[in-house]
């Protein structure tokens, strides 16, 4: 297992290497560079053309090397970042992207594990009631829902869950993960409950979706695992229902699910900078979409490559999981 | 599919079989019929396009057309009842619009005094017919400048019917374009890869996990970024949809891939190969088509991410731009809690969009379970 885990290890240094090209050239490929709307802004004020302006402009093309050939902007950027931690200053922001990011990138990645339990609980049992009581109104209800929770987009549930919230129950304070007044409060607990009132609509909004599909993939699993013979042999020999479905039929259609997982939780994620956005989260997503508008290299950069390498560290992690869970699976 | 493919019998059996025999098409035909949700999801996804694409013909005002007096106004009524009793002719009422000074929002109510009998192939506001020709006539409508605004206005007073046609013709062309684009990148590299197999499949493969190393959205919008901002909407379009085709292309290759890797070893490659077709005959004239029914069930079920893709990206205002409109460049007008909860109209292209998805996966599926005509179920 130890050797299994490092070599997976190993594995994943090419490819962060990779990603950090590949987030840096997305990155760097929009025309002009971050001076163009410093540029636009004074040419505004009118002070286009005075030399002071353009001096001003050349010293910050110079201080941040914009004038350097892409690789060597790249080998900075990279190394700054692998030696130093140092990820670069935002320019829109006027401040370290680490100090920026650091807290919303961890409140994202809160939220999107979050959601992940959040629908392997609702998930779970809705499949489990599913594939033992197939073609039933209940199967057909949820299959309904299922169909719908895939179709719609997370920004859409979003707008309507805030419709809903302001036309039907009148709440107050809609968005954000809390209300007005404890922003900036001390922790208490009325503060962890409002929070606790705010942080199910993002949820729910992120979740639905994964959890239509997770239903579905439950249901057939435990179908196919409900029809083959040890299942059988359980009830032939006496054990109750429940036993027979929980230990020798869910433990094993529970497998594939964690080898989905690496395939779940990108879509997590992507839902979680789109609701942010829509929500006005205190997450990644809104400052994201700020940095690629006024192409905040540094920022937006260090988004992706952090959000692809979480991705990849959720991946390993998942397999290790899975390797664990089912003992027919050889880590060779 | 149309009667004639369904009654073309294979050739290879020789000549006349005594059993009748029907060729792969017309088993997937009959199978695909008996799928009841799947038959329901063809005639919606028919209806949609059939609905966009006679765009501004269906659509009674002209998309950019403002309406200053009648600035968000609710979706309109359409009567058969007057107070003279009914009507055969449907009519909507005027619109009277009164401000209420405390909260400074325009209220509107119908004015009863006014009625605009409703015609078929009425004039209005012209337009160009894709270009070919200029016309004002319309499917149906009030005559020009007068009120129905069956969905509503938007903040401009513009008909939201109108946009909500127009704007589907770019989401349900985007969905389309979009998985025809990543069909050709994935038919190509996913046959190569399947085929060669080794190195070249290797390299491919990595191709493809460096893709999925991010998450999806996010790179979505980073790379629309890269879109100059000074672009033409024709081309921020075609941009949009190039954006889509890179990201999506990998999933698409992995499924072609493992259909030529689990049919390379079949008897009619080795006979191509035997009679001395070369490599690039083996791929793209028998081992492609011969997946075909697979790869338009595969794009079926791609074409809904597509759409979600670029509703997102519009929605987010990195997609298309004006004066083209989509649904999600529609629902970004509802993005703030103010007009969501004054005008929940703004909302309706959201409804759109789920019956889109909705009719394409339910498509989907049933083409799915239809494809493989020859397995037991």
């Amino acid at each position: 297992m130890t050797a299994y885990i490092l070599r997976r290890l190993l594995h994943m240094i090419p490819t962060l290497i990779l990603i950090s090209m590949v987030s840096f050239v997305v990155i760097q490929a929009p025309p002009g560079d971050m001076l163009t709307s410093r540029l636009a802004e004074l040419a505004e004020q009118g002070e286009l053309g005075s030399d002071s302006a353009m001096q001003q402009i050349e010293a910050l093309r110079e201080r941040y090397g914009l004038n350097d050939p892409i690789y060597i902007q790249y080998f900075r950027w990279i190394g700054k970042i692998v030696f130093e931690g140092d990820f670069g200053q935002s320019f829109t922001y006027e401040m370290d992207v680490m100090q920026l990011l650091g807290e919303r990138l961890g409140l994202t990645l809160t939220l999107t594990l979050s959601t992940l339990v959040f629908t392997w609980l609702v998930a779970i049992p809705i499949g489990i009631y599913s594939a033992t009581k197939p073609y039933s109104i209940g199967d057909y209800g949820f299959t309904f829902i299922g169909f719908f929770g895939l179709a719609t987009p997370n920004f859409l549930l979003a707008l309507v869950i805030m419709f809903a919230q302001i036309s039907v129950f009148e709440a107050e304070s809609v968005g954000g993960l809390l209300s007005p007044e404890y922003i900036g409060a001390e922790w208490t607990w009325a503060k962890v409950g409002d929070l606790l009132a705010h942080i199910w609509v993002p949820v729910v909004v992120i979740g639905t979706g994964a959890t239509a599909s997770v239903i579905r993939i439950m249901r057939g699993n435990l179908m196919d695992v409900l029809g083959q013979q040890h299942i059988q042999t359980g009830r032939a020999k006496g054990l109750t229902e429940t036993k027979v479905i929980m230990k020798y039929g869910v433990r094993i259609a529970i497998n594939p699910l964690v080898s989905r997982l690496g395939l779940e939780l990108p879509n997590l994620l992507s839902g979680a900078v789109v609701t942010g956005i829509v929500l006005g989260l205190p997450t990644a997503g809104p400052i994201f979409l700020t940095a690629l508008t006024s192409q905040d290299m540094f920022l937006a950069g260090a988004f992706l490559l952090m959000s692809a390498t979480f991705l990849l560290i959720g991946n390993l992690l998942a397999d290790i999981l899975l390797a664990w869970l089912d003992p027919r699976i050889r880590y060779e | 599919m149309s009667s004639a493919e369904a009654t073309t019998a294979p050739e290879v059996e020789g000549s006349k079989a005594v059993t009748a025999s029907y060729s792969q098409w017309s088993l997937i035909w009959r199978r695909f019929r008996k799928h009841k949700a799947g038959v329901v999801g063809g005639y919606v996804v028919i209806l949609l396009y059939a609905a966009v694409f006679m765009g501004e013909f269906l659509a009674p005002h002209g998309i950019s057309n403002r309406y200053y007096k009648v600035v968000h106004c609710p979706p309109q009524r359409i009567h058969f009842f007057s107070d003279e009793g009914f009507h055969l002719r449907p009519f909507v009422y005027g619109i009277k619009g009164s401000l209420d000074r405390r909260t400074g929002i325009k209220q509107y109510t119908e004015d009863s005094t006014k009625k605009f009998p409703i015609y078929l192939f009425s004039r209005g506001d012209s337009y160009e017919f894709y270009g070919l020709f200029e016309t004002d006539l319309h499917l149906f409508g009030t005559g020009k400048g007068n009120p129905m605004f069956l969905l509503g206005t938007d903040r401009f007073g513009r008909d939201m019917f109108s946009r909500i046609i127009v704007g589907g013709r770019i989401s349900l062309t985007i969905g389309l374009l979009a998985v025809t684009l990543s069909l050709t990148l994935g038919s190509v590299f996913g046959v190569i890869s399947g085929f060669y197999g080794g190195t070249v499949d290797n390299v491919i493969q990595r191709m493809i996990e460096l893709i999925f190393a991010f998450p999806s959205i996010p790179i979505l919008m980073a790379l629309s970024a890269v879109l100059p901002p000074e672009w033409p909407s024709h081309l921020v379009f075609m941009g949009i949809v190039t954006v889509l085709a890179l990201v999506g292309w990998g999933g698409l290759a992995r499924e072609i891939r493992g259909k030529t890797l689990s049919i390379r070893e079949s008897d009619f490659v080795m006979a191509a190969r035997v009679c001395g077709a070369k490599d690039g005959r083996i791929l793209f004239r028998h081992l492609l088509p011969s997946m075909f029914s697979h790869i338009i069930v595969i794009a079926t079920l791609a074409i809904p991410g597509f759409i979600l893709g670029e509703s997102t990206l519009s929605f987010l205002g990195l997609g298309i731009k004006p004066p083209m409109t989509s649904w999600g460049l529609l629902l970004s007008d509802a993005m703030n809690i103010h007009s969501l909860s004054l005008y929940p109209w703004l909302l309706i292209p959201g409804v759109c969009i789920i019956i889109a998805v909705l009719a394409f996966n339910f498509l989907g599926d049933g083409l799915r379970d239809a494809a493989d005509p020859y397995s037991s179920r």
